[in-house]
Parts: C-alpha cells; structure tokens; sequence
C-alpha cells in the first residue's frame, strides 16, 4: 500500500510492470523512475549516484535496452517492461546468474555501489551483442562510472561471461534459445 | 600452534563474502534505510563565496506544502565542530566550524539552514523558498590572493590567511650545500584541486531511539567513533546517548572521515522533531560544497653531485585548504604530511621544508587517499628526471643511486623506514616494460615522428601509522591502535569485531581469512561487525591504509587469544597441558596424538552450556580481546610504477599504452584484494595527473557541478595494469602486511607526468603542473606559427 496521506493533489495512479511482477502506484508526476523503484517499490537494488544521466549507477534494462533510471520520469515507464538487479539471481534458490557469479570471480566490484548498473548495462549490451568483443565490451562498459575497480576487471568479468555463454551456444546447453 | 601451511586462508585469493549481497541488491546503503515517519532534509546553502548573513528569513519555506520544518543555526543552538593541534598559535591557528552557519559565509555552498519534509521533492521545494540576505566580502579565490599583503581574512584570527606554518626540519649547512653543489635543480608544481567522489554521495539517518535513549545516526563515514564524539558534543549529549551506525558504504576514499556539518544537523533535526529524519546529498553539492582535496603548490629544488647523488632538499609546500579545518585531522593533514616523508625513498643528507596550510573561500578540505604523498612524489620524481637530464644520466639509472637499499633506514625526517623492495621493484618494473618491448617500439615510434614516452615514480608509503605516527603530528585525538573482540558462540560459530571499517576493501573477507586461520575455523563460520559504535568498544576506522596492517593485527591476536582459551578448556578435558594441544581445522587436537580432536562445537557447549565441567581457573564463555599498536614509526609498503604513454598531435591528448605496477605491501592476505586497490588507485590517479579539476572563478564560483565539467575517467581512459607483486614480510604487524590502499593513487600521477615529459623530451618543453590538459600538450607538440610577413 502507498502512503497517500499529505500528498498534494496533485498525484496519479501509475500501474508499472518491474521484474514480471504488476505494481500499482500512486505518486507524483514529477517522481523519476528510481525514485519509485527504491522507495516506492522498496527495490533499492538500483542506485543513484548523480541524478543526471552521466554516472548509470541508476542503469534498469526498459523494453530490454539499458536506460537511466534517473533520467525518466516513472510515468513514461507506463506499459513498459522494466527489469531491475533483483531480477537476475534464481529467485527460489539465490543461485547468482552466471553474469554475477563472473563479477565474483574477477573481483568486479569492490564497496559494489556501482554494480547493479554495471550488472544491468552488461545485460542489456549482450543481449543485443552477444559476440561482442573485449574492445567493444569495454566501450559499452565506459558508459557507467566506477570509482574503486579501475573498470579492468569489469571488463573481463563482462567478456568471461560473455564468452562462457557463446561456448554453451555453440556446444547447445543453454536452454534458452541462443541468437 | 596454528593451523599447518597448506591448509592457510591468508595469502589466498579467497572469494569474497560480501558479495552475494551486493550484487543481488541486496546491499544496505544509507539511502536504502527506511523508517516510519522518516521525513527528509535539505540545506539552503550560501550562494556567494565569503559574507556577512545580514538575515534569515524562513517564513514562506513554511509554508510550501510538505515542509514541516526549518532550521536557522539559532533554532538548532548547537555546538562548533572545532578540529584541533597542539601547536604554538605560531604553527597553528584554531578556527571553529559552526554546524550551520551563524554570520558568516565563507563558501559557495557553505550550509545556512535546513529544510525538513515530508519527501526530499518537497525539502526542495522549500530551499526555494528561503530567503537570505548577505553583506557580500571579498573572496579570496587563490594562494596569492591569500598571502598578499592587503588580503581580506577568511578567518579574522588568522592572519596573513594561514592556519598551518611550520618549518618542520632545517639540516645545518644546507645552504652551503646548495652553493657548492655542481648540480641544482628546481621544480615550480602545482597540482588541481580535486573531490575524492566516492560513488555514493555522502549522507545520513537520525532518530531518537526513547527505549535506548539513544540518538541513532545511521551515515557513511569512515570513522563513527569521531562522528559520535561530534554528534554529543554539539548536541550536549553523554556520548553513550549517541549510537553511529555505518551500514554499507559506497567508497570513501578518504573525505568520508571528516565529520560532515550535514549529518550533525540532520541528526539534531532529528532529535528536535522526535521523528526520523534522513539525508542524502546530491552529487552538485558533492562535487561542490562536499570535502575537496589536493590543491597544493611546491617550490622545490635539489642538490646533486656528479654521480647524480643527491645532496640536499629544499622545499617549500604551501595547501589551499579552502574555509575550514576538518575534523578530526584538521587542516594540518596536507602540509604536515607532505613536511614529514617528503624525502620519499631516497638517502636525501640534507633537508630543509616550510609547510603551510592556507585559508580561502572555497569548499573545505579534508584527506583524499594519498593525502599529499601524490603530490611531494611527483615533485621528488620530477626533480630526479631533471638531475638526470642535466647530467646525461639514465632515469632509471639516477634513481638506482638514490634509493634506500639498506634497512632499518633512519632518515634526515627522523624517521625509521622497515625493510622493502625499493630497488627490487625498480628493477623489476623497469626489466617489464624492456621485455615487453616498450623501448624498442618507442624508438621506431619516434623515428616515425610519434610522440611516446616512458615515465616512472619510485615511491614508498608510511601505511601502519600508530598512536606515535598521529601524537607526532600533534592530533588533539590521537589515532592508532585498534579493537578487536572474537567470541565463538554455542554454535562454535565466531564473531570478530573491528575499529576499522570496510567501504569497499572486502574486510569482511580478508579479516575472517586471519580470525578463521588462527582458529581453525571454516571461513563461513567467521563473521565480522564493524561500523556500529554499540557493537564496537572503540575504534578509529579506516584511513591511512591502516585497517589490515593494524585492525587486522588486533582481529589475529583476539582470535589468538580465543584460540589459546580452546585449548586450555580442551586440556584440561584431557587432563594434559595446553602446550600439548594445537589447533587444527575443526576443533583442537593433542600433539601426541593427532587422531584425538575436541570440535569447536564441543568446546563451545562445554564453554557456556557446561560449565560446571571447567576448572577453576577458567571462566565460563568465549570471548577474548586485543589492542594492537604499531609502536615505532610506522611500516612502509613501496612500489615502483611504470607507465608508456602517447601524446596524439592534433588533440593534444595522453593516451596511456601500456602501465605497470610492481607493489609490496608485505604479506598480501588476499591477492586479488590488493589488486584491487592497485587499481582502483591507479585510475584516481590517472584521473588526477590528466582529468580532474574543480577551479573557482573570481568571484568563488565552483567550476565543477556536474559530471559534465568534472571529467572523472571512464573505462576509455583507464588502461589495463600489470601487477607484480614482491613480499618483504611487515616486522612490526601481527600479519605481516603493511597497508595496500593508496599506492596505486600516489605512484600514477608522478610515472604519467614524467612519460609525458618523456614523450615531450624533442620539444624542450617540460610540464610540471597537474591536471596535464590538452591544452598545454598540444601547445607544446605546436611550434608556435612562423611570423606572417607580407
Ligand atoms: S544516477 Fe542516473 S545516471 Fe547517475
Ligand atoms: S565498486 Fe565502488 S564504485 Fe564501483
């Protein structure tokens, strides 16, 4: 349930779709999409770090492509498909997703407040490029900012996963269908 | 006995236990903390540069729907934030840092009073609203503007603008040396003011707990024990009334330990409302009115023989610290530690430095990983590069002569330095970027008329700061030793505690690697609590690189303690003598006998559910706790960095083609945590030798607002890093390990600026001035244009 008591009146119903699952929403229109998924939704997985488009610490993956949480108002997020960070883990199990497990592995993250964008950008960037190369995973990866890793290991954990995943294509073990 | 070799967690690249959380979503940051009620607050600002408040009027943000509250410095009524040495009025000068400013403003951004709302779109809302009126002062924007003669004071009690003046060491004779040397030469450096920027902006979440009678501060800071002390002295409250709790944390870096206005005032708006409030800072006033580092100007000259021995140091250092001295370090903690260890690794005879720490109108400072060390490193490694061009000697070579090879090593800064790998890492960083090819592809590289160069810094840096290292600086707190507490409960699972605190370096992992180690324990069983000023006895969190080469020497000798307390309890089961048993993973297990083995689990129920079962002389329970000082002058790591750039003609940009580190930091708990920090280090400070810069206008307006002209490098910018790693074990911690946090930031800014000049060598232009813009490349890779004649 929202707490409505002393908005102004000046609020709407928004009906979003985050992670599979159908939130209901009432809220300003002036509230950015972050705003909503962390403290109406209570998914603070996503995070903000400037507000202004250029860090993507905010980085959610709407209609499969990477987008800026901060730059959109939760209101254009209407109808469409929105996936968060919380998503990407085994929601029975916790089995981290193999793109998690490659950031573990090649010490990807450090204080990890910029890896739920890092994590989001990676997913959106491969889902669209699944052969890209490391140059290329490293010009997508500059899109983000990281102030501890040095952004090297990112990269590498990006294009391990990345590469794990074409070889269970070409040996057919994945089970979704590979492109 | 401690567990055998094979079966040690420490020297592991063990997975980290922090993990999971954090790339789940899962972490709790400060912002992710919500409670019923919370309401938000934000903070009309000062928006000139220096000014007497004439008026305050908060009527109307009132009145904007969603306010519920406003603050002036006179409804709060609380104490100054007041950052202290003890030194002579001559060395220093005390200036108070009110919460919110009370008459005076004295910089862009300086906070004037806060608004409390129901949602921070509404505390916005209300900073609209307010309305202040100023008698505006001249601000005083840069070094010369401070010193002259006629400067307006940015603080009336310190003349000539300057809080720090000393003269910290003066060989006899220097100057004679300097007259009769056959080779002097001098550096002019001054180096961009720059923000620390973790990731996540600075913040907090107060309320009043009624059932504890305890003022919960929930924020990210480095140091909660200090923010506590802060908090109930500004507030008049028994410190046991306080409890700072640090949840996870977005990055630090260093401006994280100076308690911030903000989150005292958020917490006594707290207290004052009876209903939880939080802030957040947003990233323009992090960029501009947060904790900024680094704007320092050296002039610094060097004597040498003709072998390229150097004679003799002359320095004088002098730190804008912009408005005021932060707390706890003051604003002593740039020119102090630059004075202290500017000699850096080198067998420097003669030494003779002036340091001062300067005031002006603009956002204060506070430390910045490195604090300063980036800074003399650079000017030491530029002096070397000169000598060595003035005398035809290789720049490798002329360093070679210089470094300290034989250890303990007492310098002309009376300072002892513990053994390390000065020239080893030299040799070896130097042997990489041979072997890789580096020299000869920059040979044909010039033949063809490109520009690359090779550079180096050769560096070592004080990490294990003990309460000698701080009292010598004349801190009124005193940092240095640390807590620890291990318990094992029931279970035989363990918790350790710490003072210091992870934001990022993976404490959580490495410290459970030692404590696990010492016990016998599988790693899972070991849990660390850090960051809350309940749970934690006393603490001084981390900074300085300290938190393993200290923190984790007290987390060994706790769980040493604990371990020793096991193996009495399991002796006196067998009815043998402690020195009979050893511990063993799983349990403790007899010497003569290494089949018989008491579990963890066992002892553990024998130590509180059966303790009828104990002999007298032990007491029921398991808990053990240590203190660990580093008593003489500290450990120093060292490390020599390697860096192969290329300066593009057109653009005048610095493209970094290849860089090496070779570090030692003593025992490495965990490899790839130190790698990590090299890293991350190295690209801060690539950022500072080529990017980042926040520069004031005439007036004191901040340049640097936004991410659109504070150029913080991305994955474009920051190269790949070969790590080599050497080991010369740390004699004065418990682990072995000296410090691995800052290197990275303090040797890159020193091996770019050098490559750069290397690469520059054709031109006779040298740079000597950091941020290296492409201006100044391309003005000189650009003969200036032949004289039109018609
Ligand atoms: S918070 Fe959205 S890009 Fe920085
Ligand atoms: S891990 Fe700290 S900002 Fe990226």
């Amino acid at each position: 349930m929202t707490d409505t008591a002393g908005l102004g009146d000046d609020v709407q119903l928004l009906t979003l779709d985050v992670n599979g699952t159908s939130y209901e929403v009432i809220t300003e229109p002036r509230r950015t999409l972050v705003d909503v998924l962390r403290h109406d939704l209570r998914l603070t997985g996503t995070h903000v770090g400037c507000e202004h488009g250029i860090c993507g610490a905010c980085t959610v993956i709407v209609d499969g492509a990477p987008a800026r949480a901060c730059l959109m108002f939760a209101a254009q997020a209407e109808g469409a498909r929105i996936t968060t960070v919380e998503s990407l883990a085994d929601a029975e199990t916790g089995e981290l997703s193999d793109l998690q497990k490659s950031f573990t592995e090649h010490h990807g993250l450090q204080c990890g407040f910029c890896t739920p964008g890092f994590l989001m950008l990676a997913e959106g960037f491969l889902a669209e490029r699944p052969d890209a190369t490391r140059g290329e995973i490293k010009e997508a990866v500059a899109a983000n900012l990281c102030r501890c890793t040095g952004y090297q290991t990112i990269v590498e954990a990006i294009d391990a996963c990345a590469t794990a995943r074409r070889g269970h294509c070409a040996r057919g073990t994945e089970e979704t269908p590979c492109n | 006995m401690k567990p055998a070799n094979g079966d040690r967690l420490v020297g592991r690249s063990v997975a980290r236990r922090e993990d999971p959380r954090l790339l789940t979503g899962r972490g709790r940051f400060v912002d992710d903390i919500e409670l019923p009620g919370l309401l938000h607050a934000q903070f009309v600002r000062s928006t000139i540069a220096h000014g007497v408040i004439t008026g305050v009027d908060l009527s109307e943000v009132r009145r904007v729907p969603g306010v519920v509250a406003a603050f002036t410095a006179a409804d709060l009524e609380l104490g100054d934030i007041t950052a202290l040495l003890a030194r002579p009025l001559s060395e220093f000068v005390p200036t108070a840092m009110p919460v919110l400013a009370r008459d005076r403003v004295r910089y862009v951004g300086e906070p004037i009073a806060v608004v409390i709302a129901r949602d921070p779109y509404a505390a916005e809302d209300g900073l609209e609203a307010a309305k202040v009126t100023y008698e505006s002062l001249q601000p005083v924007t840069g070094e010369e503007r401070a010193l002259a003669p006629d400067a307006p004071l940015v603080h009336e009690e310190a003349a000539h603008n300057t809080l720090v003046d000393v003269s910290l060491f003066a060989t006899d004779g220097i100057d004679e040396i300097f007259d009769s040397a056959p080779c002097v030469v001098q550096v002019d450096v001054r180096t961009g003011r720059q923000n620390a920027l973790p990731l996540e902006t600075r913040g907090a979440v107060a309320f009043w707990d009624d059932r504890e009678e305890q003022l919960v501060l929930h924020t990210c800071t480095q140091v909660p024990h200090q923010v506590r002390t802060v908090a109930s002295r500004c507030m008049r409250l028994d410190e046991r009334a306080v409890r700072v709790i640090v949840p996870d944390m977005g990055g630090g870096f260093g401006i994280k330990c100076a308690v911030g206005r903000e989150e005292i005032a958020a917490a006594a708006a707290a207290l004052r409302l009876h209903r939880p409030v939080k802030w957040i800072e947003d990233r323009k006033d992090a960029l501009s009115a947060s904790f900024l580092a680094r704007e320092q100007h050296y002039t610094a000259r060097a004597a040498f023989d003709t072998d390229g021995r150097i004679l003799g140091l002359d320095a004088d250092v002098v730190c804008d610290m912009g408005a005021y001295s932060c707390y706890p370090f003051t604003a002593g903690i740039e020119p102090l530690m630059a004075a202290a260890e500017m000699p850096s690794v080198y067998k420097v005879p003669a030494y003779r430095v002036r340091g001062r720490a300067i005031t002006t109108n603009k956002a204060p400072t506070a430390p910045y990983r490195g604090v300063s060390r980036p800074q003399y490193v650079m000017v030491v490694e530029r002096l070397m590069e000169r000598a060595a061009r003035e005398l035809g000697l290789d720049p490798v070579e002329i360093r070679r002569r210089n470094v300290i090879t034989e250890f303990p090593y007492t310098g002309v800064n009376n300072m002892t330095y513990d053994p390390g790998s000065y020239l080893e890492s030299l040799d070896l960083c130097e042997r990489s970027l041979v072997e890789a090819g580096w020299y000869d592809r920059q040979a044909v590289a010039r033949a063809e008329g490109r520009h690359i160069g090779i550079g180096y810094s050769c560096f070592s840096e004080r990490t294990g700061y003990g309460s000698k290292a701080f009292a010598a600086r004349k801190m009124e707190v005193v940092p240095g030793f640390d807590i620890s507490e291990a318990r094992m409960d029931t279970s035989g699972a363990v918790t350790i505690t710490s003072g210091t605190l992870s934001h990022g370096q993976s404490h959580e992992t490495t410290m459970a690697q030692i404590a696990a180690d010492e016990l016998g324990v599988d790693i899972a069983k070991v849990k660390l609590h850090q960051g809350d000023t309940d749970r934690i006895t006393y603490g001084w969190g981390s900074f300085a690189s300290r938190s393993i080469a200290v923190g984790g020497s007290a987390v060994r000798l706790a769980a040493g303690k604990l371990g020793d307390k096991l193996r009495a309890i399991a002796a006196a089961e067998w009815g043998i003598s402690p020195d009979e048993t050893e511990l063993h993973r799983g349990g403790v297990r007899r010497r003569d006998e290494p089949d018989a083995v008491l579990t963890h689990e066992h002892l553990a129920d024998t130590a509180y559910l059966k303790s009828h079962l104990l002999p007298k002389d032990i007491e029921p329970g398991l808990s053990a706790t240590a203190i660990f000082d580093v008593h003489n002058d500290g450990t120093f790591s060292n490390a020599t960095h390697g860096v192969v750039v290329e300066l593009h003609e057109n653009t005048g940009q610095v493209e970094i083609l290849a860089y090496v580190c070779v570090e030692d930091c003593g025992v490495a708990i965990n490899p790839q945590v130190v790698e990590g920090q090299c890293r991350g280090g190295i690209a801060q400070g690539i950022a500072g030798a080529l990017f980042e810069q926040v520069t004031y206008d005439a007036q004191g307006e901040p340049s640097a607002t936004s991410f659109m002209d504070y150029k913080v490098p991305t994955a474009h910018e920051i190269p790949d890093i070969t790590i080599h790693h050497l080991e010369t074990p740390c004699a004065f911690t418990e682990t072995g390990a000296k410090g691995a946090g800052e290197g990275g930031t303090i040797g890159a800014p020193a091996a770019v600026l050098n490559a750069v000049n290397d690469a520059l060598r054709a031109t006779g232009v040298e740079l000597d001035n950091t941020p290296i813009t492409p201006e100044t490349v391309h003005r000189a890779l650009t003969p200036p244009a032949p004289e039109q004649t018609t």
